[in-house]
């Protein structure tokens, strides 16, 4: 998983001990996703059961370094050259919402939409302020340029879900236009269920 | 604390809102045909802000804008430009302000197919007393900051949409127009460009004009004060950022 491919990137660049390697995992990805000390020690007592750590002596102060192996190396360029898994998507909250929201009584679809559409509107805007101030001067070093790249990805990731609710209020109207026009016309036969490779198994 | 922007230069409302609209709507045709584009918005916009309008097609995004620049006349309420009531100037006052005081993009670009890049910048500067040699180093200066340097003596059909679109936002932006309106800026630009046309918007309004910009796109909405949600030509909903609220509730805590 992602933690522990993260300190393995980060152990590449030569030994570190625990609390340096949250520091540098939070300063890459600007404190988005905060690590707490005992997930990184956590995820290193693992990566060293597996064999892809090793304890390597202490520093002047004390601290327990740690530095990658052979395998732990193979398994950061395994990572780096596979894709990351899409096809089994994570439960989404507010897809689950808008298919419940289908039809329900008392209960306006179109004003979830709007009061989700504004919400994610300003949650781009409080991002895109942070990108403005990250692009104010030329990212340099290597932390600058990982945080945009991530502060970008959560502009982008939220501009699809703000598209993808313009998507729905029209194809909702349209729908309802629909079924006023025409009279209602059900299948003859009995929906076949449809089934999605995300369905099943998992969760 | 007030707003951290620079005074404007001129305009007889320096504290007011540059643009107002008020009870604004329009409505076309009548009896059967009777379309309400609009449908009674208020709406303002002050120095330092940039605005972004959103909305289906047809939610009247584009009405309001025109009706905002003085390019069509409201069926009832009222537009005031830095204070001016735009249905009390007459055709050549109104003219003036535009010019003047407005800087608009137009969905489909509008510029002269007989001028240069350099020139459709230049034209309105011109017409408004400013020296041929000035206003033809503020146009190159304006297609430099849109990347455009090399196409200043090109004509429209020996351009690209992007150049075109970027060219038409440079007229928009040269001299100082205390207000900008922009209808879909971003319509022809692949993402990067985009973002530079927003930043230079979003630069524009830092620096002591308002804006308000129609935009289908999520992304560049985002770089605006404000989104205003319009569905059959009514507001519905709108949206602040962290910095206006904040910058909202320390005023109200004065
Ligand atoms: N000259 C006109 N005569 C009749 N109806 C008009 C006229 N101009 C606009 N309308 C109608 O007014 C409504 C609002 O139009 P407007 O152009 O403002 O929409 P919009 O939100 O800009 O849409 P889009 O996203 O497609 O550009 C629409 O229903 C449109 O058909
Ligand atoms: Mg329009």
């Amino acid at each position: 998983m992602s933690i522990r491919h993260g300190l393995l990137a980060l152990l590449e660049r030569g030994p570190r001990y625990g609390s340096q390697l949250r520091t540098e995992f939070e300063s890459r990805t600007g404190s988005t996703w905060p690590l707490n000390v005992g997930q990184v020690y956590t995820t290193l007592s693992r990566l060293e059961r597996d064999g892809m750590v090793t304890q390597d002596g202490e520093d002047d102060a004390g601290h327990t370094l740690y530095s990658i192996t052979d395998d732990g190396r193979t398994e950061l360029r395994n990572w780096f050259g596979t894709p990351v898994d899409r096809s089994h998507p994570p439960r989404d909250e507010l897809a689950i919402k808008l298919a419940m929201a289908v039809g329900a009584p008392g209960v306006d679809i179109r004003a979830v939409i709007q009061s989700q559409r504004s919400h994610t509107l300003k949650a781009m805007q409080d991002y895109t302020r942070l990108k403005a101030q990250a692009l104010a001067d030329v990212p340099s070093d290597r932390d600058e340029v990982a945080w945009l790249l991530v502060v970008e990805q959560l502009i982008f990731q939220a501009e699809a879900e703000a598209r993808w609710l313009d998507h729905c209020e029209s194809r909702l109207v349209r729908l309802a236009e629909a079924a006023a026009t025409e009279p209602p016309a059900r299948p003859a036969t009995p929906a076949v269920r449809r089934t999605t490779r995300a369905e099943g198994s998992r969760r | 604390m007030p707003l951290s922007v620079p005074a404007p230069s001129t305009g007889p409302s320096v504290d007011g809102p540059v643009l107002e609209l008020r009870a604004l709507t329009r409505t076309h045709g009548s009896g059967a045909a009777e379309v309400h584009a609009l449908r009674g918005i208020d709406l303002s916009v002050r120095t330092g802000e940039l605005v972004a309008v959103m909305g289906p097609s047809g939610s009247g995004k584009s009405t309001l804008l025109t009706l905002a620049g003085g390019l069509d006349t409201a069926t009832s309420g009222q537009v005031v430009i830095e204070g001016q009531d735009l249905s009390t100037l007459g055709h050549r006052g109104l003219a003036a302000l535009r010019r003047r005081s407005v800087g608009y993009v137009f969905q489909d670009y509008n510029l002269i197919p007989a001028l240069t890049a350099a020139e459709n910048i230049a034209l309105p500067r011109e017409l408004d007393g400013v020296s041929v040699r000035k206003a033809r180093k503020e146009a190159v200066a304006a297609l430099e900051e849109m990347g455009l340097a090399d196409v200043a003596d090109r004509f429209p059909d020996e351009m690209s949409g992007g150049q075109q679109q970027r060219v038409a936002i440079a007229r928009a932006l040269v001299g100082d127009r205390r207000l900008v309106l922009a209808d879909e800026p971003t319509g022809a630009l692949d993402s990067e460009t985009g973002e530079t046309v927003l930043a230079l918007l979003r630069n524009r309004c830092d620096q002591g004009a308002a804006g308000v910009m129609v935009t289908h796109e999520p992304r560049y909405a985002a770089w605006a004060d404000r989104v205003v949600f319009l569905r059959d030509g009514s507001v519905v909903d709108q949206t602040l950022s962290a910095r206006a609220e904040s910058l909202l509730t320390a005023e109200g805590a004065e």
